[in-house]
Formats: structure tokens, C-alpha cells, sequence
């Protein structure tokens, strides 16, 4: 969901979600950069999100990301369900906090 | 998981390969431009990303199913191991090849003949119009069964509640004249109901029906698919012309279809019978039956019904003697599915010649299954090793399994390839008497069975070592114990039941060849009757009343015939005969009456098979006079009443041939007629059935107006030569020009024809039981080498000890033949046990005749011998020094 979430500004390689990512998250989810190309894989064999060979900001060839419409569809439905959820958890903690 | 993602894992893993590099190079030059060197750069991207590898394996598990996967590379492995040693798979390929290759050839035509349903509509529903009559004398020693008359036909058809429809027919020949030059083609006469119970529609035109059959029609005519394109082109306006059948105009009414045979008859031409009911009696019984039962009537139904119909029959039709004689005969309705008709007895050939080819694949097998265990104890140390490093049992025998499976296959397709041969040769050399020829194919049943066979042989051969050797006991073999101890009498002993039972298998096989041998020599020895057929030309002339009506005249004719055919140089000899010895077709019977004898008011006489022959007939043949002389042309001309017979029947009636002689009989009615001469039997069904006891009228006489249908022969040493037969044909037609010739053979051709059952399996078993021989003697070999080389270092320490070579020789060919003697005991009891099947194929020999078992068993014996002589001989050589500095 994040990655789809960094997909919604545009197309990206894997480089720059990573770094999106570590950063988007204030360094919270500190991970192996390597990890998030499983996922991707998943993300592509979904239809979510689709690739294509480009070339990168300082020249590298580079596989670039995009979201598919489905992708932009489920990232929706996903984001509503969450903010859903965390208002639902945050409205039981309430109650404690006061 | 999709297919297009599994067939492009490995492209799909370099494109991330790709894009792993490209992330490790952005990172790096991420770094460099934060001022870290270069190196230094590189190495903290790799850290920042992980480990590429893992990441790649997570993404291509993704991709893939762990089973396919694993096969794949199981298979590649398995391919890479039998490349390793060509010359184990090239061995165990061709043995395999040829085994399944003759199993698959004979499986098509077992599957082809008899299992497949015949090529007609509801081909369940047909039956042939078979009946008994076990009252009637003589008759049964003659023909298989009472053939239907034309009144019977009638009333059958009429009278039946059970079929859909009902006809007969019989196969014949027809001179055409007016197309080209004038010949004699292959022709099929068929009643009401015959067509139309085989269901097959025309391909043009109509089917033959009542209106043809009757007498004031005009006269017609079907066309054959082979004959309509061989003399019509094709031509498809050809409905409604004439043509010219017997010197009569017919017109073409249909064309059947390609690929139509009635029953087991090609027809070249289809024409109709014609009857005058008002002139038909009871008898006449010469006419075959098919027939259509409705759906859902059994063939006891079927019975039953007829049952119900014959007393009606025997009523409603005039006759010569009192019907209740044919209640005397006791016709018994006796139908059977068209399908055993057409295949007669050739199942019993095909069966026995499968059970060969199986066995002679459990032979392969337990060969193949003996190199494999070679070859395991040769991998031992390898499967140890590998077992060691982690391997799981269960995939080492899944490995050794899928490599005897893999060579099961690959020797299947091998031997699909030789079965496809076979076959085409089989079918272009075309055995007349296998019936269903041409529907011989490979097809979608022998395909699996093909693949089944294989699968099947691959699992038995290649389970034996998979057991064996994949144990956990043998991580022990890491050691490298083979090396140093003699082998274990437990591994050796799987590789000696497998020889012991490839020869009791061989040695049934042998038998079986062995007994079939015997058979052809006794079929040999029987005198036929006639003498070096090779040297007689055969032909048929017909001589139909159209083109000449006089009776005398035709026998004029054909004396004219055999004097100009005489005239031929080297000919010694000719005469005719309405048919000849193992023809096999038009066997007349007459009811015969002796004089002096007492019969019943009206008591049919006993049946006897009759033939007219013609002057020289017997001497050109080389048939024996026995007593008395032969027909001359004055007895023609004179019509002098007359005859032969043949010396079983000389002796059944008046006791020896030379009292036959001055004898009269009659056939129903007078005048009574002298047999002036006594001939030796005649094997007129194939020397494998009883001469049948014969009368021989004069081919002119009172009795026998004239034999229009001849068949010469002609006694030369040049018969059967193209020159020849060009010459005979001038001859003829020198004569006159409108007499076709047709069916130019050699009484060798007819002779080998009705010995081709025999032939046929003997070839089979012969070379089924050669291959089970060099087998078994590998096998042998095989493992008695491989015991010697395993032993070489106790034999070097025996020959140090002071052993002698002879001694450790003698050792070695004990060993082989207690084998062998095991394998043998046990085969002569499978085979006294198996050959019992084969017995309706055996002739003058029983199935346990002791000298071919004693025979089989010795050939098998010496053979086993000489097989572990040799591996015996390089043990005695070896050299004791070598040996144990081998260590």
C-alpha cells in the first residue's frame, strides 16, 4: 500500500520508492532496500501496478513503476478501509485516554 | 501463478537481475556524489539492498510450481546420467525399442482385427446366418454347418418377427467384356436384404433390391469404388449405362463407396440374383446368410424365432424327398455376430502371437532391470554421497525411477517407430488370409497402448533397483566396502532370479517355436495329394451359355483349350477341374446312393462332396490312380455313364479301393452310373483337415450337362514366369478372344495359402523365441561376468592360495548352470502349462511332445553353458598379483 501510495505522484524505479519509503516514514520502517522488490513483483503480477524500461535521473537504465487504474482503484478502496479502521481503533482508545 | 509467467521464469529473473544492478548503480552514484570513494560506494548499495540471490529466489519461487520444477530438473539430470554411458543406453534403448515396437505392431492388429467394431452402422446388430444340421449324413465332414437355400431365404425373410432385414450372398466371379480386353473380376451376388442389412449407403445410385431378384426386370448392376476408377475414371454420370457382365447387358444402377467389403468378400462387382419362385424347392443348400437384428433382439431370440419359422419352411415348398427328412437332419438355427464370421479362427493365431510378444517384453524388462542394477552398484558410491549431503531417499529413488521411466519412453517412441514399419510392410505384403487388412493402423488405442506398455516397463525394470539400492542401510557404501569385501549374496541374488526367470521365460518361448516347427513338418510330410506344385500354372476360364449355348460344344472347346495349351513348349500336361485342391470354394455335395444298398421310402442318401474333372486332369496334378483307369475324351463325347472316387471313399463303401472298381452308384435317381477309377485322397480344405471322401463326375455327361466354370492346370517348368503367362494367354485367346483369364497362380501359391496359419506363427514364434534365446544368454553372461569382475581380488587370493584355474572355472559355470537348471525347471512347467492354448493351432503333435521340450530345454542348456564358460575362463586367467595389487 505505501508503494502504491509513492506510485500516486507518478512513475518511479525502485531506487526512488525505496528512498521514498524510508523517508515517507521519518525512517520509522527501516529495511533492507532489496526486500522491496518481492513485492513489487507482487504489486505487478496483481495488475496493479505496471513496468517499463526508462532511463534514470543521472543516466542509468532503470525499470520504472507506474499505477495501473486498477492499482489506483485499490489504493482507494485499501485507503478508505484503513482510514476506516484507525478511526474505528482510535474511537475504543478514546475513551481510555480520558 | 499463470502459465505465461512459469514458461518465462528465466527471462523474467535476468530482467531483475537488470533491474537489481540498476538500483545497486543509482545507489552508488547516490553515494559517490555524498563524497564516499567509489568503491566504498558500491559496497554500501550492495549493504543498503540485501542479498540479491535470496531476493531472486523469493520473486522466481513466485513464478513457478515447485512439482514441474523439480521434474524438469529430475529430467535433465536423469538425460545428462544416459548420456554418460552410451553404451548402456544404447543397449537398453534397443532392446526396449524392439520389444515395444513388437508389441505395439501386434497390439494394432489384434486391436484392428478383432477389437474394433466392423466398419458398418450398428455393426453389433449384424449376424451371419449360421445353422447346423447334425442329422445330415456326410454333410458335416464337408462344410462348416448347412448353408441357407433360396426357399429358405424366402421364408426366413418373410416369416421372421426378429430382424430388420435379411439376405444372402455369395462371392463369385463375372467376365466383363466390351471395356477392354475381356476379364474375369472378383464379383459378389447378393439377394434382397444383403445391402440392406450391412447398412453401408451407396455412394452413388441405389442398393440392389426385390425388383432386381425378380426375373422380369431388366438385368443390373453395382459397381465396386476400385472397379468404378479403374474403368470408369470416376465418373460419376456413370449411373444408367450398360456394361457387359457374362455376355449380358446389365445397366449400372450404383456405386459403393471406398473402403466397402461385404463381410470378408471385396466386390468388384455387386450383382443380383435371380430367382423363378415358382420353379424353387426345399433344398439347394448353397447360399450364405446376413442379417440386421432389431435393437434389443438377442441373438437366442433370434434362434428361436427361426426355430419357429423352419416347420413352415419345410411345408410351403415342393421337394424331392418327404420333408421329414430335414427333421431328421436337425437344423438348428445357429447365428453368430458378423464379426466372428469375418475374423474366423485368426484369433486364435493373433492371441497366442501376443502372448509372445508380451513375454518376450518380460524378458526385456528383466534385462533392462538387470543392467540398471549394474549400473546401481556401479552409482552406489555416488547415491551414498549424495545421500550423505542431505538427499532424502524418497528423491534418489524418485530420481532412478523417473530414469527408467525416461527410458521407457524414449525406447516406446523407438518402437513406435518400428511398429509404424511393420505394419506398412505387413500390410503391403498383404497375408490374403488375415482378414481386415486394410484396416490395419496405428491408431488412438494402439497410441496408448504404446505409452502404457512403456510406462508400464519402466516402472517394473526400473522399481527393482529403486528398492534396492535406495535404502538408508547403504549410506554404509561411503566406506567404500565394495571395494574391499566379495559382494553380498543378497545383492546378487535379485540379479539371479531375474535370469532364472529369463530363462523359464525363453525356454516357453522356444517351446512354443519349437512345437509350431514341428507342426510345419508334420503338415509336410502329408502327401496333398499332388505333386511339385510349383511346376502347375493354374487359371480359371467361365464359359458362359451366352457365348456358347451347346453343351457339347463347350466341352469341345475346352478339349480345343487344354490341346492348344499342351501345344505350348514345355508344357507336359493339362487338365481342368471346376475347382482345385485348397481353393477353398465351390464345394458342391450331392446325395449318393450305392447299389445294392437299402434305403428308406424317401431317405435322403448320405452327402458326399462332388467335382467335375476333365480328362488328365489327375495325371497333371500327379495325383495317384490306385486302381482302375481315368476319364478319357471318348467317355466325354460318349457321355458314358461314369465316375471316380477317391480311395476313402472306395474304402468306406466297399472296403478297399481295387473292390471299387466295376461298382455302380447314382445320384438320386438312375441311371446308375460305373466307377471305373480309384484316386488317392485329395487334402481339398488344407492338409490340416481330413481328406474329405470325393465322387468325380465327368466334366461332359448325361448327369452333368457341362462344366462351364474351369480351372486349368497346367504342369510346366516355367510356370509362374511372365513369359509363361503371356504365352498361355495367346493361347487362350487363340481359341477364342472374348474368354477372359483370370486368377493365373501356382498350386505352390494355393499351397502356401492354405499353410499360411502355420507360417504365419511360425514366423512369429520363431523370431519371438530367437530374441528370448540371445536375451536370455545376455542375461547369463551378463551376470555371471559381472561376478567375476566383482570377485577378481577373492580370486586372486584363492589362485595364491594354490587354487586351481579349473577348479575356479568349474566354480563359476556351476554357479551359471544352477541358474539355468532353475529357470529351466520352472519353464518346462510354465510351458506345459501355457502351450495347452495353442493347441487348436497344433497339427499331428501334441502340446507336451517331449522331444521339442527336451530339445528346448538342451538348446537353452548348451546355450547357457558356452555363456557362462566364457566369463568362467577370464576368471581362471586372472593374474593373482594384479589382483591384489589392485588394492
Amino acid at each position: 500500500m505505501l508503494v502504491l501510495q509513492t506510485l500516486l505522484l507518478g512513475p518511479a524505479h525502485g531506487h526512488t520508492i525505496a528512498h521514498a519509503i524510508e523517508r515517507g516514514s521519518e525512517d520509522v520502517l527501516q529495511i533492507e532496500h532489496g526486500s522491496l522488490y518481492p513485492a513489487l513483483h507482487r504489486l505487478e503480477a496483481r495488475g496493479w501496478i505496471a513496468s517499463f524500461w526508462g532511463t534514470s535521473e543521472n543516466n542509468r537504465k532503470a525499470k520504472y513503476y507506474r499505477l495501473t487504474p486498477a492499482g489506483r482503484k485499490h489504493l482507494i478502496a485499501q485507503t478508505t478501509r484503513w482510514e476506516q479502521v484507525v478511526r474505528a481503533i482510535g474511537r475504543i482508545l478514546k475513551p481510555v485516554s480520558e | 501463478m499463470s502459465w505465461s509467467r512459469f514458461l518465462h521464469r528465466a527471462r523474467s529473473d535476468r530482467e531483475r537481475r537488470d533491474e537489481i544492478e540498476s538500483y545497486v548503480q543509482i545507489e552508488t552514484d547516490a553515494n559517490i556524489a555524498r563524497g564516499m570513494p567509489p568503491e566504498e560506494a558500491r559496497n554500501a548499495a550492495r549493504r543498503k539492498f540485501g542479498n540479491p540471490t535470496l531476493i531472486r529466489e523469493e520473486i522466481y519461487r513466485m513464478n513457478t510450481v515447485g512439482l514441474l520444477d523439480t521434474l524438469s530438473r529430475n529430467i535433465r539430470y536423469s538425460v545428462r546420467t544416459l548420456r554418460h554411458s552410451p553404451t548402456f543406453t544404447s543397449i537398453a534403448l534397443l532392446t526396449l525399442g524392439i520389444g515395444i515396437g513388437a508389441n505395439t505392431a501386434v497390439f494394432s492388429v489384434v486391436n484392428s482385427v478383432l477389437l474394433k467394431p466392423l466398419a458398418y452402422p450398428k455393426s453389433e446388430e449384424l449376424v451371419a446366418l449360421h445353422q447346423t444340421a447334425p442329422g445330415a449324413p456326410g454333410l458335416t465332414d464337408i462344410a462348416d454347418g448347412l448353408r441357407l437355400s433360396a426357399s429358405m431365404y424366402f421364408t426366413y425373410a418373410e416369416q421372421n418377427r426378429t430382424f430388420q432385414a435379411l439376405g444372402i450372398w455369395n462371392p463369385n466371379s463375372a467376365a466383363v467384356t466390351g471395356l477392354n480386353e475381356p476379364e474375369q473380376v472378383q464379383a459378389l451376388y447378393v439377394s434382397d436384404g444383403a445391402l440392406q442389412s450391412l447398412a453401408v449407403p451407396p455412394l452413388l445410385g441405389r442398393w440392389l433390391d426385390q425388383n432386381d431378384q425378380r426375373l422380369d426386370t431388366p438385368e443390373t448392376v453395382m459397381l465396386g469404388y476400385g472397379y468404378w476408377q479403374q474403368r470408369f475414371g470416376g465418373d460419376r454420370s456413370v449411373i444408367g449405362r450398360g456394361i457387359t457382365v457374362d455376355s449380358r447387358p446389365r445397366e449400372i444402377v450404383g456405386v459403393m463407396p471406398q473402403g466397402f467389403q461385404f463381410v470378408n468378400a471385396g466386390a468388384e462387382l455387386i450383382l443380383p440374383f435371380r430367382f423363378d419362385r415358382s420353379k424353387l424347392s426345399l433344398p439347394g443348400f448353397g447360399f450364405r446368410g446376413v442379417a440386421r437384428l432389431r435393437p434389443g433382439v438377442t441373438i437366442a431370440q433370434a434362434n428361436a424365432d427361426l426355430r419357429r419359422i423352419l416347420p413352415i419352411w419345410m411345408s410351403s415348398w415342393p421337394y424331392r424327398f418327404d420333408p421329414k427328412n430335414y427333421e431328421t437332419w436337425k437344423i438348428t438355427p445357429a447365428l453368430r455376430p458378423l464379426k466372428q464370421e469375418v475374423t474366423g479362427n485368426v484369433g486364435d493365431v493373433l492371441w497366442v502371437v501376443m502372448a509372445t510378444v508380451g513375454t518376450v517384453m518380460l524378458i526385456v524388462c528383466a534385462n533392462v532391470a538387470n543392467l540398471l542394477l549394474v549400473r546401481a552398484v556401479g552409482r552406489q558410491q555416488e547415491l551414498a554421497v549424495r545421500a550423505a549431503l542431505g538427499a532424502g531417499w524418497g528423491r534418489i529413488v524418485r530420481e532412478l525411477l523417473l530414469e527408467s521411466l525416461l527410458l521407457g519412453l524414449i525406447g516406446g517412441v523407438f518402437g513406435l517407430g518400428l511398429a509404424y514399419a511393420t505394419l506398412r510392410f505387413l500390410v503391403t505384403l498383404g497375408p490374403a488370409t488375415l482378414p481386415r487388412l486394410t484396416e490395419i493402423s496405428i491408431d488412438a488405442p494402439a497410441l496408448g497402448f504404446n505409452l502404457l506398455v512403456s510406462l508400464l516397463a519402466g516402472l517394473l525394470f526400473g522399481l527393482i533397483p529403486a528398492l534396492k539400492y535406495s535404502g538408508p542401510k547403504h549410506s554404509l557404501t561411503l566406506r567404500g566396502g565394495g571395494r574391499t569385501s566379495s559382494q553380498s549374496r543378497d545383492r546378487q541374488r535379485t540379479r539371479n532370479v531375474l535370469v532364472v526367470a529369463q530363462v523359464a521365460l525363453a525356454l516357453v518361448l522356444l517351446v512354443a517355436a519349437g512345437l509350431m516347427i514341428r507342426t510345419h513338418q508334420a503338415l509336410r510330410t502329408v502327401d496333398p495329394g499332388f505333386t511339385h506344385p510349383e511346376q502347375l500354372q493354374t487359371m480359371r476360364i467361365v464359359i458362359p451359355p451366352s457365348l456358347v449355348a451347346e453343351t457339347e460344344r463347350v466341352a469341345r472347346m475346352q478339349n480345343e483349350l487344354v490341346d492348344t495349351l499342351t501345344a505350348i513348349p514345355g508344357v507336359t500336361s493339362v487338365g481342368f477341374a471346376n475347382t482345385i485342391p485348397m481353393e477353398g470354394i465351390g464345394s458342391d455335395w450331392d446325395a449318393i446312393r450305392v447299389e445294392g444298398q437299402m434305403y428308406a421310402r424317401n431317405e435322403i442318401p448320405p452327402l458326399r462332396l462332388f467335382k467335375y474333372v476333365s480328362p488328365v486332369f489327375f495325371q497333371t496334378l500327379g495325383t495317384r490312380l490306385i486302381a482302375g483307369r481315368a476319364f478319357t475324351w471318348t467317355d466325354l463325347y460318349d457321355r458314358r455313364p461314369v465316375l471316380m472316387v477317391s480311395a476313402s471313399l472306395a474304402r468306406e463303401l466297399w472296403g478297399t479301393e481295387l473292390n471299387a472298381v466295376g461298382k455302380r452308384i447314382n445320384s438320386i435317381g438312375p441311371p446308375w452310373r460305373e466307377v471305373i477309377g480309384v484316386v488317392q485322397d485329395i487334402y481339398e480344405n488344407g492338409v490340416h483337415e481330413p481328406a474329405p471322401a470325393t465322387v468325380y463326375w465327368p466334366s461332359l455327361g448325361e448327369r452333368v450337362n457341362v462344366a462351364r466354370l474351369a480351372t486349368f492346370v497346367i504342369r510346366s517348368d516355367s510356370a509362374g514366369t511372365e513369359n509363361f503367362l503371356n504365352q498361355v494367354r495367346q493361347s487362350v485367346w487363340s481359341v477364342n478372344s472374348n474368354l477372359p483369364v483370370a486368377e493365373l497362380r501356382t498350386m505352390q501359391d494355393i499351397y502356401n495359402q492354405s499353410m499360411a496359419r502355420t507360417s504365419f506363427t511360425l514366423v512369429m514364434l520363431a523370431i519371438a523365441g530367437s530374441m528370448a534365446l540371445v536375451l536370455g544368454i545376455i542375461g547369463i553372461y551378463g551376470v555371471l561376468s559381472y561376478a567375476v569382475s566383482q570377485r577378481k581380488r577373492e580370486i586372486g587370493i584363492r589362485l595364491a592360495l594354490g587354487a586351481q584355474p579349473g577348479e575356479l572355472k568349474r566354480m563359476f559355470v556351476r554357479h551359471g548352470l544352477v541358474l539355468v537348471s532353475i529357470g529351466l525347471t520352472i519353464g518346462l512347467v510354465a510351458a506345459a502349462g501355457l502351450t495347452r492354448l495353442m493347441s487348436s493351432l497344433l497339427f499331428g503333435i501334441k502340446p507336451l511332445d517331449p522331444l521339442t521340450y527336451a530339445a528346448g530345454a538342451l538348446l537353452l542348456g548348451l546355450a547357457a553353458v558356452l555363456a557362462s564358460y566364457l566369463p568362467a575362463r577370464r576368471a581362471s586367467s586372472v593374474d593373482p598379483v594384479e589382483a591384489l595389487k589392485a588394492e
